[in-house]
């Protein structure tokens, strides 16, 4: 239930005696009256997230000056909530979503109809190959690590997909891959995707599923394994694809030290430098997302990176113009500038 | 069947969850929060298979006296010894619904006694692997690496007494030089842009990944090339 209120006259900024509003709240139109909140002055409105609903309220709102309560609205009600079959909040929320995956369904379609379409090389994709091969002339393992999160995690399902570009590799090169894996459900996942890897390529043989193994759920016991692995097995390759936490710098220090060629990719913006100070190469961000339509070469998927490129285009005119009119309105003041800028924010806040 | 199915219990889950977020009302509004707990209930059956691929693994390998096959040893007898002493609740409240955390439970003094040190002696690694780190990464090799050598040394710098000490003198109009002025402004500023690009671009990148998952056309986690 949103309650709205019209700001006290004695409400201004710096020398007003209004510092706060109290919101209080019944059942009934008679019936006492319990406060419900308060929030700060130069607040109108105020969300009321504790409501039932199909059950009438009645709010007051009053103005708090130095430190007691004077005076109350008038009291509306009776108020009803109701589940709406859409939140109005959020219209904005979906109107650019929207626009991005309209986007990315034409490029995706362009692409299938037979378009060609150009993105930008990545140089530890193109270095996955050159790692593969630099392990399979030392007659080495490669070591590859799908993150530590479970398969509800979307840079997990990345780093799965890179997993079967790499299996392909393997299988191709005759290579040694393992797979340390933190989370049941992702061990399954992975043995699924390399195993189809390997029969893709005509190499089914090769596929062994004790290549892909549970070691723990837990973050540090997890990490432990992998580093005791890394040092024993000294494998020539790491790869690290998925989401990490604080153990990435252990893990790419451990295979620093063992001499292995390591590349990472994570869309965890805490971890990167972690991994761009101690990896040879790493995929930042998107750039992993972008990574198995890369490796794939498949066109659709290939096309739906442009379209994230349209999203991109919006977010970077909205930036810039945004900065523009925040700017001009805090130097001229211009009532008409500032309600843009205002209006601005506004359409890119998450207010629910 | 065996891929069409999964690709259409994505597409219905998938779609259902994007609508649960704009619609409040019923049977939406408490989706994500529901299949967040089917999801939770799958993982915790899905455990049986780790564990028992866990055992298999170092059970092979001690029965094969392979190679550092007395490590596995070490893990099977901790795995079995938590396992054990968690599933029975010895020393503490007995029963099904005992708690197995009880004070006084083996299982919590182990837990106490053994895993917590053991996961902050793994932690503590950390801050001996950032200095090596940073001896390695901050060298002024490149233009890029001798700014971020500068930045990172204004960083840590600005964050200790010796910091304020050095440019404490400076007048007021020069105040936006002095370290720890210098600092906050790097993390603010610069640090905070590149921070949120990134974060632009991730989220970008999801809606790209989860689109592509909805649709089927991405279906390398299923086994199957996208199609």
């Amino acid at each position: 239930m949103t309650v709205n209120w019209t700001k006290s006259v004695e409400d201004v900024p710096t020398t007003g005696k209004v510092r706060g509003y109290v919101i209080v709240r019944s059942g009934a139109a008679g019936g006492k009256f319990e406060p419900v909140s308060t929030v700060p002055f130069q607040t109108e409105e105020y969300l009321d997230t504790s409501v039932q609903d199909n059950v009438p309220y009645y709010y007051k709102v009053g103005a708090i000056r130095d430190g007691e309560i004077v005076g109350f609205s008038e009291m509306v009600g009776p108020a009803v909530s109701k589940q709406q079959w859409f939140n109005t909040r959020k219209a904005n929320l979906l109107a650019i979503a929207l626009i991005i995956a309209l986007a990315i369904l034409a490029y995706v379609y362009q692409a299938k109809a037979g378009k060609k379409l150009y993105i930008r090389r990545i140089a530890g994709i193109e270095a996955v190959d050159e790692a593969v091969g630099r392990a399979t002339e030392m007659g080495k393992p490669i070591l590859f690590i799908p993150g530590i999160q479970d398969m509800d995690n979307v840079q997990t399902v990345a780093g799965l997909s890179i997993l079967a570009s790499v299996g392909k590799l393997t299988a191709q090169y005759e290579t040694k891959l393992d797979v340390p894996v933190s989370r049941s459900l992702v061990m399954s996942t992975a043995r699924e995707t390399l195993k189809q890897a390997y029969l893709s390529v005509g190499r089914p043989d090769l596929y062994n599923d004790d290549s892909v193994y549970y070691v723990t759920d837990e973050q540090f016991g997890y990490v432990a394994a992998v580093d005791g692995i890394m040092v024993r097995e000294k494998p020539a390759t790491c790869f690290y694809m998925g989401a990490f936490f604080a153990e990435s710098l252990i893990l790419a220090e451990t295979g620093n030290s063992i001499g292995a060629i390591q590349i990472a990719g994570t869309a965890m913006p805490t971890q990167l430098p972690f991994f761009v100070a101690a990896c040879d190469y790493t995929l930042i961000g998107e750039e992993l997302f972008a990574a198995s339509a890369y490796l794939s070469k498949d066109e659709r998927m290939i096309g739906s990176l442009k379209g994230q490129d349209v999203g991109k285009g919006i977010a970077m005119f909205f930036i810039l113009l945004g900065t523009l009119v925040a700017t001009i309105g805090a130097v001229t003041e211009n009532s008409v500038i500032v309600g843009i800028s205002d209006w601005l924010k506004n359409l890119f806040s998450m207010n629910f | 069947m065996r891929v069409q199915i999964p690709l259409i219990i994505t597409f219905i889950v998938g779609f259902a969850l994007i609508m649960a977020i704009f619609v409040p009302h019923d049977p939406f509004h408490a989706m994500d929060q529901n299949f967040s707990i089917y999801f939770d209930l799958i993982a915790v059956f899905a455990f049986i298979l780790g564990g028992g691929n866990l055992l298999k693994i170092h059970g092979n390998k001690i029965w094969r006296r392979a190679r550092d096959w007395k490590y596995s040893i070490v893990t099977v007898a901790g795995f079995m010894i938590m396992f054990i002493v968690g599933s029975f609740k010895i020393g503490g409240p007995p029963g099904l619904t005992g708690d197995v955390t009880a004070d006084g439970s083996w299982f919590k003094f182990m837990y106490d006694a053994i895993f917590v040190p053991l996961q902050s002696t793994m932690f503590s690694l950390l801050a001996f692997f950032v200095a090596s780190a940073s001896y390695r990464a901050f060298r002024a090799k490149t233009k890029e690496a001798t700014i971020l050598l500068i930045a990172a040394f204004i960083i840590l710098i600005g964050r200790t007494p010796l910091g304020h000490y050095l440019t404490a003198w400076l007048p007021q109009p020069l105040q936006f030089l002095h370290i720890p002025n210098l600092s906050n402004w790097i993390l603010s500023f610069p640090n905070m842009a590149g921070q949120r690009a990134i974060m632009i671009g991730i989220a970008l990148g999801i809606i790209s990944t989860s689109l592509k998952l909805i649709l089927g056309i991405e279906r390398s986690y299923l086994g199957g090339e996208g199609k």
